[in-house]
């Protein structure tokens, strides 16, 4: 699993990877989720059904699937 | 009359030196902000901007299907359908209003206004590029479309968009997607 996040100036920017289900794994990728929301970042989950693309997002480590490839951290919506 | 008159400059600057160089000094150190020897990234840079770009367009390759990434490369915008099949839809420009429209008789319904400044490191500038900026939309309307609504200002059509190109680009659309039904088959 990837965290990536947007990043202004610099594209998608690799923050941390990691096997959820190895323990040491999973703390690093749950320190740096955490991180983000603090930040103040939204976090979403890429999905596929064949051809069909779409997101989920996520408030919290455990609701994203043990099997994503990867979560997309970005800044949180404002009324332009 | 020249000696005198560049010995009384010498002393008023020296007199200004004195008098005025402590607070001078102290707001030249206000304007620098902590942290001065990181790395400053100047406001716009076109060569890192592209790069940026470039990347950008790699993560929503990766993310979106293939007709919404050849959408966005050779349209400029993707469309995608509101709710659950509910004869609507929006068009996702980047940093411009999303565009909700029928999707059945093309009319415009309104604009709605939202944006994603990255307000995290407020040094560095908070312009996410073009194709993350509607990668962000995308994402937030399939993974939250009334959450994403509820925030953005929503505003009749013809605010921001012009609602004559706004009409073109539906006509595009149905051309683009067209040619592709023509070109696969």
């Amino acid at each position: 699993m990837k965290l990536v996040r947007m990043k202004p100036g610099h594209g998608d920017v690799l923050l941390a990877e990691g096997d959820p289900a190895v323990s040491e794994d999973e703390e690093r990728l749950i320190a740096e989720f955490r991180r983000q929301l603090d930040l103040g970042m939204s976090a979403a989950v890429p999905t596929s059904d064949g051809p069909r693309r779409e997101a989920t997002m996520v408030r919290d480590f455990a609701e994203v699937p043990r099997d994503a490839e990867r979560v997309v951290f970005f800044p949180p919506a404002a009324g332009g | 009359m020249s000696a005198l008159i560049a010995t009384a400059i010498i002393v008023l600057a020296v007199l200004a030196v004195v008098g005025f160089g402590p607070t001078v000094a102290e707001r030249a150190r206000r304007l620098i902000p902590k942290g001065e020897n990181r790395e400053r990234i100047p406001p716009y840079d076109p060569g890192r901007e592209r790069r940026a770009e470039a990347r950008a367009r790699e993560l929503l390759r990766s993310v979106v299907s293939g007709e919404e990434y050849a959408m966005y490369m050779e349209l400029g915008f993707i469309a995608v359908d509101g709710g659950e099949g509910e004869g609507y839809g929006y068009l996702l420009y980047p940093h411009r209003p999303i565009l909700a429209f029928d999707a059945d008789t093309g009319e415009l319904l309104s604009e709605y206004c939202v944006d994603f400044p990255d307000r995290s490191e407020p040094s560095e500038a908070q312009r996410l590029p073009d194709a993350d900026d509607v990668l962000a939309k995308w994402m937030s309307l399939r993974g939250g479309e009334r959450e994403l609504i509820s925030v953005a200002n929503m505003h009749v059509p013809g605010r921001q968009l012009d609602p004559a190109q706004v009409a073109r680009d539906l006509v595009r659309l149905r051309e683009w997607r067209a040619r592709r039904v023509r070109t696969a088959a």
